[in-house]
C-alpha cells in the first residue's frame, strides 16, 4: 500500500456518543502536501472526526493512520508532527501574544521562529497584547499562531473562520494559502462553501457521519452539476426544461425561427452552494441559519 | 540537560523534561499573579487575616505563655500551605480544563509531567513566599518570636512539604470532579472555609467541641495546623493540646494516608478535556 504518500488514511471509522451514531463507517484519504476541506452541517460529525485523527478522542471502530501511526496510541514524537486548531480557545487570557507563541514553541524539537510567526499570523501589533484583551478574529489567528509554531507536517483547523467578517476572512485564507504553498498538509472543517472553494484542494462532503462525496471544489456534486435548466419564453408563454445537454436544446430552439431571438433565453447551471444543499439534503436547515 | 539547546538551532530530540517543566513554572508563576483574585484569596489571604485578627485579638491568650496571634500564625501557616496547594490546584485546572488549556496542551508534544510538575513547582514557590510574608508579619507588625533550634526548622520543612504534596495531589484530583470551573468554585471555597473553622486555625483547637475535633482529626488541615504549633510555639503550649503532645507520628501517617489517597484520586480522574466532551 503506497500509505507513504498519504498524511492522513481513514477506513470504516465510527463512533457513538449514547444513541446517536456520530461516524458511521467514514472513509477518508488526504494526500501529503495537500489541502482537504470537510464540508458538512452542523452536527455532520466533522469535529468528531477531527477529534479522533488529533487523539483527542477515541474511535469505536475502523482504521485510522495519521502521518502512518494511529492517534489513539502515538506518542508525544508524532504530537511534535502535528499541528491542532481546535473549535474555540478562550484559555490563557493572563499571557501576552508573545509570551504565548514562545512558551509553544519550547514544546517543539525544531520551532519556527515565534517572532516569525507573530508576523504571519498579523498579530505584530498586539504582540505585548494579552490574549483576553484580542477581538475574535485575533484570538482566532492566535490559535493558529500555537498550532503553526511547532512546524507541523499536518495542520488541523476546525473551523477556523467561524464568526470573521469578510475581510478577515481573506486575511486569514491568505495565511492558510502560504502554509500550504510551504508544504503543510491542511485538513480542515468548515460549512463555508466559499471557503471550502478558495482553500481546498479537494473537498468532502460529510452528512450523518459518512462521508457521501470526495471531489474537487469545481466538480462537487458532478452529476447532479451535469443537468442544466434552459429557460425561454414563445408565443406559448415560459418554459423551462432541464437537460443534460443545453447546447442542443438551445440550438434546436434556434432552427424553430432561425435568425430570430430565442426571448429570454437563459442557460443554469447549479451553483456549487445549489449542489452542496442537494447532497446534504435534510440537514439543509441547518447549514442555511 | 546538558547542552544550551537554543531556541533558532535546529535539534533533533524534543526539548528535555526539565527544561518544559521549568517554562511550565515560569508561566504558571506568571498566570498566577497576574490574576487578582488569585493573589487575594490564595496568595494574600494569609497575612490579610493575620493582620485583622491579630490587630483584635492579639493580646489574648491562646494558652500558657501563647498570644493569640502566636497560635494564630501557626494556623495561617498552615492555612497558606493548603490554599497554595489543595484551592489553587483544584481552581486552575478545573478553569483550564473548563477554557479549553488542557486540551491545547495535550494537543502539543509537551508532557503531561511537565504539566504536573510546572503545577507542584508553582505551588512551592508560592507557599515559600507566602510562609515568608506570612512570618515577616508576624515579626514585623506583632512582635513575634521565631524559633531558632534548626530542629523546629526541620519539623518546619516536613510538615510543610508533606502538607504540600498531599494538597497537591488532592487539589488536582478533585479538579475533575466538578462539571465545570464555576461549579468548582462553589464546592471547594466551602469546604477549604470550614476546614478552617474546624481545625483549630481561628478558635484554639482544645476549645473545640469533641465530635468537631474528632471530625477534623480525618482531614489533612488539622494535622498541618498542629505541626506548625509544635514548630512555631514553646513546648510548653503541648499540655494544652487534647492530646497532650504533638503526635508527629500520627502526623506523618495522616498525612501520607492523604497523599496516597490523592494520587489515587488523581489517576483515576484527571483529563485533559471537559467531562462533557465524550
Amino acid at each position: 500500500m503506497a500509505d507513504t504518500d498519504l498524511a492522513v488514511r481513514v477506513r470504516g471509522l465510527s463512533k457513538r456518543y449514547g444513541d446517536h451514531q456520530a461516524l458511521d463507517g467514514l472513509d477518508l484519504d488526504v494526500q501529503r502536501g495537500e489541502t482537504f476541506a470537510l464540508l458538512g452541517p452542523n452536527g455532520a460529525g466533522k469535529t468528531t472526526a477531527v477529534e479522533i485523527l488529533e487523539g483527542h478522542r477515541q474511535r469505536d471502530g475502523g482504521e485510522v493512520a495519521v502521518l502512518g501511526a494511529d492517534p489513539g496510541t502515538a506518542g508525544l514524537d508524532w504530537r511534535a508532527r502535528i499541528g491542532v486548531v481546535l473549535q474555540s480557545g478562550s484559555d490563557s487570557g493572563a499571557l501576552s501574544v508573545t509570551e504565548l507563541v514562545r512558551h509553544f514553541a519550547g514544546f517543539y524539537p525544531r520551532p519556527r521562529d515565534p517572532d516569525e510567526v507573530i508576523d504571519a499570523v498579523g498579530l505584530r501589533e498586539k504582540a505585548r497584547t494579552r490574549a483576553r484583551s484580542l477581538s475574535g478574529g485575533q484570538r482566532r489567528r492566535l490559535d493558529v499562531a500555537l498550532g503553526i509554531v511547532g512546524r507541523p507536517e499536518l495542520l488541523f483547523l476546525d473551523e477556523p473562520t467561524t464568526g470573521f467578517d469578510p475581510q478577515a476572512r481573506r486575511q486569514f485564507w491568505g495565511l492558510i494559502g502560504s502554509l500550504a504553498e510551504e508544504g503543510t498538509t491542511i485538513l480542515l472543517t468548515t460549512h463555508y462553501l466559499d471557503e471550502a472553494e478558495h482553500l481546498a484542494d479537494r473537498v468532502g462532503v460529510i452528512t450523518s457521519g459518512r462521508m457521501v462525496e470526495v471531489s474537487e471544489p469545481t466538480t462537487l456534486g458532478g452529476r447532479l452539476q451535469a443537468t442544466a435548466t434552459v429557460r425561454w419564453t414563445d408565443a406559448d408563454g415560459r418554459h423551462a426544461e432541464r437537460t443534460t445537454t443545453p447546447t442542443a436544446l438551445v440550438e434546436q430552439l434556434i432552427s424553430r425561427r432561425p435568425g430570430a431571438e430565442v426571448a429570454d433565453l437563459e442557460v443554469l447551471r447549479p451553483t456549487l452552494e445549489e449542489t452542496y444543499l442537494a447532497m446534504v439534503g435534510d440537514d439543509t436547515t441547518e447549514v442555511a441559519r | 540537560m546538558t547542552t544550551t539547546a537554543a531556541a533558532t538551532t535546529a535539534r533533533d530530540t524534543r526539548p528535555t523534561l526539565a527544561r518544559v517543566a521549568a517554562n511550565r513554572v515560569g508561566v504558571e508563576l506568571r498566570v498566577f499573579f497576574r490574576d487578582g483574585l488569585s493573589v487575594g484569596f490564595i496568595f494574600a489571604f494569609p497575612v490579610v487575616m493575620l493582620v485583622i485578627f491579630g490587630s483584635v485579638f492579639g493580646d489574648q491568650e491562646a494558652g500558657p505563655g501563647v498570644s493569640f496571634v502566636q497560635y494564630f500564625l501557626a494556623g495561617m501557616v498552615a492555612t497558606g500551605v493548603m490554599l497554595s496547594s489543595f484551592q489553587n490546584l483544584a481552581l486552575s485546572i478545573a478553569d483550564e480544563r473548563d477554557q479549553g488549556l488542557l486540551k491545547r496542551l495535550h494537543g502539543t508534544p509537551m508532557p503531561p509531567s511537565a504539566y504536573l510538575l510546572g503545577k507542584i513547582g508553582m505551588v512551592l514557590v508560592l507557599g515559600l513566599c507566602q510562609t515568608a510574608l506570612t512570618l515577616l508579619t508576624a515579626v514585623v507588625v506583632f512582635d513575634v518570636d521565631l524559633p531558632t533550634e534548626p530542629s523546629r526548622w526541620l519539623t518546619f520543612a516536613w510538615v510543610y512539604l508533606l502538607g504540600t504534596a498531599a494538597g497537591s495531589v488532592l487539589g488536582i484530583g478533585v479538579s475533575a470532579l466538578p462539571r465545570s470551573a464555576q461549579e468548582a468554585n462553589a464546592v471547594i471555597t466551602p469546604i477549604v472555609i470550614v476546614l478552617q473553622f474546624i481545625s483549630g486555625v481561628y478558635f484554639v483547637f482544645a476549645d473545640l467541641p469533641g465530635w468537631m475535633q474528632s471530625l477534623a482529626s480525618v482531614f489533612p488541615l488539622k494535622w498541618m495546623a498542629q505541626g506548625m504549633r509544635s514548630v512555631f510555639l514553646p513546648d510548653s503550649f503541648v499540655s494544652a493540646e487534647p492530646a497532650g503532645q504533638w503526635q508527629h507520628g500520627l502526623m506523618v501517617l495522616v498525612l501520607a494516608t492523604w497523599i496516597v489517597v490523592g494520587t489515587a484520586l488523581c489517576l483515576r480522574t484527571f483529563r485533559w478535556t471537559r467531562r462533557d466532551a465524550g
